[in-house]
């Protein structure tokens, strides 16, 4: 297994590393730790902390964009798997809630997988289903309210540390990592990525394309009801209305940032979560410097064109380079 | 046959639905219920007419919400703090939304850019200025908002068709013109049919693509305009989620999402057929808001499904031109 | 008739066409080709010969290197497809250009609609559409969307559009491969039809009857080079054949190598496959065939005749919807190449690009890919195990840049098509499918290929190999099967596997 960063990941790490120095000018504060009740403070753990569910989308959402696809019912998988947890929280065990809200994300991504692989429905077609009657659903689950919920156990998901670590990173980190030895500890980081670049091809070298689509969605669905239960946590309670209200957009952002290519094949999960941290660290940036946080969108916007801009001319050149020669 | 069965099978929905809410409460079989479902998706259907277009040629816009928005808090503000008159304010947003959309359309076509995350960028904008200008919702005074909300014709049985809903079906009557009578609208349907094809079929591609986002934007500021009338007042965060509702409605109303075919009648039944809904539970109601999305996100899987199955059909029928030229890839 | 009065009939007029693609891939050596006024020329030749190239360049898809284009006496530079059709040469593709979803009047007239103060004349056109296609035999609903008539109506449509656009050239680029034989009669209708206005026609096509039928003369390509030009009348269905898949005739007695071969196989025994009337309505009619572990069976025939889809039945990619495969004597049922793969079946597919390689993955990784498949995904190969079995491949097949990390996509087409073979060796295949192995490949790897294929033989594998070549499968196949027109309609073995025998059965009527 290997977590190594791939050397075109320099930008990207630039890239982070410039914003936080911009909010360290900005806020000279930016890199104070402190330790409070067990638990570490700071705008630099902020960073971290508030980006975890973006991280947790980016890790599903490049998996899918890698295989060409997207995904854009994640924020609407975020709110129903934050209200089942939530509804569930104080009359089930942590166990049963924790479980029902990952199943049904799960239950949410072989849906999407079902329709984009076997239906073979275009996936920016498939998942706007879900997208538009998701957030339905979890109105239904909460019949409306803002269910809050007062277990402890739930909560430590938003509001708890491990070793002084904030919950939400450390689940975002264990996640991570379990997604880095699925993909490239085992032969699926391979499968999806060929499937992605040419599946005729990989079909017919024995490999289980449809499979692996599916398997990619359900991967996002999970994350994503884990973003869900984690925002759930952090506010004691579910809103079904905005909870994860625009959070694919961040999640696609997150993936356009770090990874090379919006058209499938070569990913990188740790470049997307370097992405989704990226986007945080604007956020915190705007924050500490006193604008409106308004700006947030207005700046989001603009790097995704800049970036796109000029991811163009490369991909140009990298169609050129690959097709030469063809009849 | 088969070219119309999606707008027929999406007709008869309504009518159905509409006969079985008229069973149940007798009085939305009414000329007051029915105007009110012109005025109250009047701005929706004005969208769902550029939307229709967009998703025609291949393509898909999610910024309509986000310039509704950046519409409403400009016209507040040019109204009521830069003393410009209504009339001039409206010149001049649709100025700016159309200049937006075709920008958004020069750089989908000129670097190949998937239009949803073009059209993606363009939401966070449009919302981020309207934020960025005002935050809070700002009411608009002017006589022409009195007199447009005063103003409306009665039709018997209490029906009040107010200016609003008459602008809205004015848009979709030029909207059908424009979509069905034109070469402007066979060359959105040739977009949606294959790029490639119609650019080696000597058609501008370029122009068409910049021209189609620009109808949409354009007519998203129009929307805004409208919302204005029927709110009174300048706020950046309506239209949340607009784009979404407008997509379906299109879609219901027999627009295959892949483009290439579809009816401005069409998306006018599907408008309708959200509004039905939402009148329904509004009737009811016992029945919750939340409905309305999983309602309408079922009818979109139906519709999808069935416009997947006919396609599938159509394909097994005919080899040829059957395929679309696939999308360029790196 | 003399120089000058040939030429001053010349309609089109090519000289000395060359094109060699980035890569040194020489598509086009050379070419001369004319077409005079009023006469159909057929352009033949295998797959890779250079007729899309030629078509390319003419066309101005692809820009030439070297050579003249005269049109009508005039030298022309088109520079795309726009500019050609501007200078009166009109081209009607396989799959046709038009739009499916449009009705059949827009697509005639798009981007030319009669119009009235803004408004299309829907009427005026429809008249209009009527009386073009009347003109071509066609009375059809005009109003109706083009992609519910018969593709043989859509070409129709495509050469009227192409026609009403003032050509003085037509260039129908395969139009009848998914005809029936009715559809390809009122076909031959239009084009005689445009022949007698003096129009002159280019046609590619793979069906020899076709061009006995319709062609006052023929070109054949071979390898990007011009082999011949004739009047079809009177030339020897036989020569035809000659020209476009052997070589020269003295060439043809050169000794079969296979003749003194190290193993014997056993006859008797079980096959390791057979296929028992198998096959797939619209792909392949019903067939019998025995591969045995140790031999080579050659599948020969002229494109579109069926071999492609025989392959693609027996690897499990296509369906087959009747008749049964055995392996070992025991029926399998392939769902798909997944399950080929688990029986030790290989298949390289003839489209490189498209069904073989994965371009933007490595040299290593596009080796590993079947291995790994077979492997499953939870037992992923070992980075060390990777290196070893690429390393041992890349230098078992000599395959050039031997850096395994770089993206096969960079990779010449030979390297390219040896690199999808040592996906499959690396298997340890039992049974091995490779359809045109060497096409579109330099010539050294050419024979590198062809010395491989010998020595799999020897190994004990069982070899299904598809190719043009002619002179080449017999120089390695102990059996070989001839296909005509999606059937099976010949087995030669032993002595009979010669050039000549494999020409005459594809030639036959």
């Amino acid at each position: 297994m290997s977590i190594v960063l791939p050397r075109k990941g320099s930008a990207q790490i630039g890239a982070f590393i410039l914003i936080l120095l911009i909010n360290w000018l900005v806020s000279p504060q930016f890199f104070d730790l402190r330790l409070q009740d067990g638990r570490l403070f700071g705008s630099l753990v902020d960073v971290f902390n508030r980006g975890a569910p973006v991280m947790l989308l980016a890790m599903g959402m490049v998996l899918v964009i890698a295989t060409r696809g997207i995904d854009l019912s994640v924020g609407a998988v975020m709110a129903i798997s934050g209200a089942v947890a939530a509804t569930l929280a104080d009359s089930h065990s942590i166990v049963i809630c924790l479980g029902a809200a990952l199943g049904v994300g799960l239950l949410c991504g072989l849906w999407n997988g079902i329709l984009v692989a076997v239906l073979r429905i275009q996936p920016i077609v498939a998942t706007l289903i879900l997208m538009v009657a998701g957030r339905g659903i979890a109105q239904l689950i909460t019949e409306g309210r803002i269910v809050t919920f007062t277990s402890r156990d739930l909560a430590w998901f938003g509001g708890g540390s491990l070793f002084g670590v904030p919950a939400p990173v450390v689940l975002a980190v264990v996640a991570l990592v379990v997604a880095l030895a699925l993909v490239r500890g085992t032969a699926l980081g391979l499968m999806i990525e060929a499937t992605g670049a040419n599946a005729e091809a990989s079909r017919l070298a024995g490999i289980d394309t449809r499979l692996m689509t599916v398997a990619v969605y359900m991967w996002c669905g999970f994350c994503a009801s884990l973003a869900g239960v984690i925002v759930a946590a952090d506010i004691l309670g579910a809103d079904a209305n905005n909870a994860g209200l625009w959070l694919e957009l961040d999640a696609i952002l997150a993936v356009v940032i770090g990874g090379p290519s919006l058209f499938g094949g070569r990913f990188s999960l740790v470049l997307a979560v370097l992405g989704g941290l990226i986007i945080q660290a604007m956020n915190t940036g705007i924050l500490l410097s006193g604008y409106p946080p308004e700006l947030n969108l207005v700046i989001k916007a603009t790097v995704v064109l800049v970036v796109l801009l000029l991811q163009t001319p490369r991909l140009i050149a990298f169609k050129d380079r690959l097709f030469r020669g063809t009849r | 046959m088969r070219r119309h069965l999606p707008v027929l099978v999406t007709t008869v929905v309504f009518l159905l639905g509409f006969l079985f809410c008229a069973i149940q409460y007798p009085n939305i079989a009414s000329t007051r219920v029915v105007m009110n479902l012109f005025t109250d998706n009047a701005f929706l259907g004005i969208l769902a007419v550029g939307m229709t277009f967009v998703i025609i040629s291949g393509g898909i816009d999610l910024s309509v919400g986000s310039v509704i928005a950046f519409t409403t808090v400009f016209l507040a503000l040019a109204i009521g703090n830069w003393g410009l008159s209504p009339g001039m304010a409206f010149v001049l947003v649709l100025g700016i939304t159309a200049l937006f959309g075709a920008a958004m359309g020069a750089i989908i076509h000129h670097f190949e850019v998937p239009p949803f995350i073009v059209t993606l960028a363009g939401m966070f904008l449009a919302r981020g200025v309207a934020f960025l200008m005002s935050t809070e919702s700002l009411p608009i005074d002017a006589a022409l908002y009195q007199e447009v909300a005063s103003f409306s014709i009665h039709l018997p049985g209490g029906g009040r068709l107010r200016i609003i809903g008459m602008m809205m079906l004015l848009v979709f009557l030029l909207g059908g013109i424009v979509l069905h009578y034109t070469r402007f609208g066979t060359n959105v349907f040739a977009l949606g049919g294959g790029r490639t094809t119609t650019a080696l079929m000597g058609v501008r591609v370029g122009r068409i693509t910049v021209a189609i986002y620009m109808l949409s934007s354009l007519l998203a500021g129009l929307a805004g305009i409208v919302f204005s009338f029927y709110t009174a007042s300048g706020y950046s965060l309506t239209g949340v989620g607009v784009e979404l509702d407008t997509i379906a409605a299109v879609v219901i109303g027999g627009t295959l999402l892949s483009g290439g075919a579809g009816t401005m009648f069409g998306t006018f039944i599907g408008i309708m057929i959200q509004g039905l809904i939402q009148t329904y539970i509004t009737f009811d109601g016992s029945l919750s808001s939340w409905w309305i999305k999983i309602v309408t996100g079922l009818l979109l899987f139906l519709f999808i499904v069935l416009q997947q199955l006919l396609t599938h059909l159509a394909r097994r029928a005919t080899t040829g031109a059957g395929e679309k030229d696939t999308q360029a890839r790196p | 008739m003399n120089q000058a009065e040939s030429e001053a009939s010349d309609l089109l007029r090519i000289r000395r066409l060359s094109k060699t693609y980035p890569g040194g891939f020489r598509a086009l050596k050379t070419v001369d080709f004319t077409v005079r006024a009023g006469e159909i020329h057929a352009l033949l030749g295998e797959n890779g010969a250079g007729k899309s190239t030629l078509i390319k360049t003419i066309t101005g898809i692809t820009l030439r290197d070297d050579g003249e284009v005269w049109l009508d006496g005039r030298e022309i530079h088109p520079r795309n497809g726009e500019e050609a059709q501007a200078a009166g040469i009109a081209t009607v593709y396989q799959e046709v250009a038009l739009l499916p979803n449009l009705s059949v009047a827009q697509n005639l007239f798009l981007g030319r609609q009669p119009t009235r103060f803004g408004l299309v004349r829907e009427g005026e056109m429809g008249r209009r559409s009527r009386q073009l296609l009347q003109g071509f035999g066609l009375d059809i609903d005009v109003s109706a969307p083009l992609g519910e008539f018969s593709v043989a109506v859509q070409h129709i449509v495509a050469i009227a559009r192409a026609v009403d656009l003032s050509a003085k050239v037509l260039i129908l680029d395969e139009p009848t491969a998914s005809l029936d034989a009715r559809e390809v009669e009122v076909l031959f209708t239009v084009m005689r039809q445009l022949k007698s206005q003096g129009m002159g026609i280019v046609f590619v096509t793979h069906f020899l009857d076709q061009v006995h039928a319709i062609c006052d003369r023929l070109t054949v390509l071979r390898n990007g080079g011009l082999v011949g030009e004739r009047t079809v009348a009177g030339l020897p269905r036989m020569e035809l054949v000659r020209m476009m898949l052997g070589r020269d005739l003295e060439a043809v007695e050169t000794a079969r190598s296979r003749s003194h071969r190290d193993t014997v196989v056993d006859r008797g025994a079980v096959p390791a496959v057979q296929a028992v009337g198998l096959g797939k309505h619209g792909a392949v009619a019903p067939f019998d065939m025995i591969l045995r572990e140790g031999e080579v069976l050659g599948l020969s025939g002229l494109l579109g005749s069926g071999r492609t889809e025989t392959a693609r039945l027996i690897f499990g990619v296509d369906r087959a919807d009747q008749g049964e495969l055995r392996v070992d004597g025991t029926s399998v049922r392939l769902l798909g190449p997944r399950d080929a793969l688990r029986l030790g079946f290989g298949f390289c597919p003839e489209e490189r690009k498209t069904e073989g390689i994965v371009a933007e993955l490595s040299v290593r990784e596009n080796i590993i890919l079947a291995l790994q498949a077979r492997a499953g995904w939870l037992r992923p190969l070992s980075r060390k195990r990777q290196d070893e079995v690429a390393d041992r491949f890349i230098k078992l097949l000599d395959i050039r840049p031997d850096d395994p990390d770089k993206p096969i996509g960079l990779l010449s087409g030979g390297n390219q098509q040896k690199a999808v073979l040592a996906r499959w060796l690396a298997t340890g295949p039992r049974v091995l499918i490779l359809d045109e192995p060497t096409r579109g490949i330099d010539v050294g790897a050419h024979a590198e290929i062809i010395r491989l294929i010998r020595k799999l033989c020897d190994e004990g594998l069982a070899l299904l190999v598809i190719s043009s070549e002619v002179e080449e499968i017999v120089s390695y196949a102990d059996r070989v099967t001839v296909l005509r027109d999606r059937h099976h309609v010949a087995e030669l073995t032993g002595d009979e596997v010669t050039e000549q025998r494999v020409l005459t059965s594809i030639a036959a009527t």
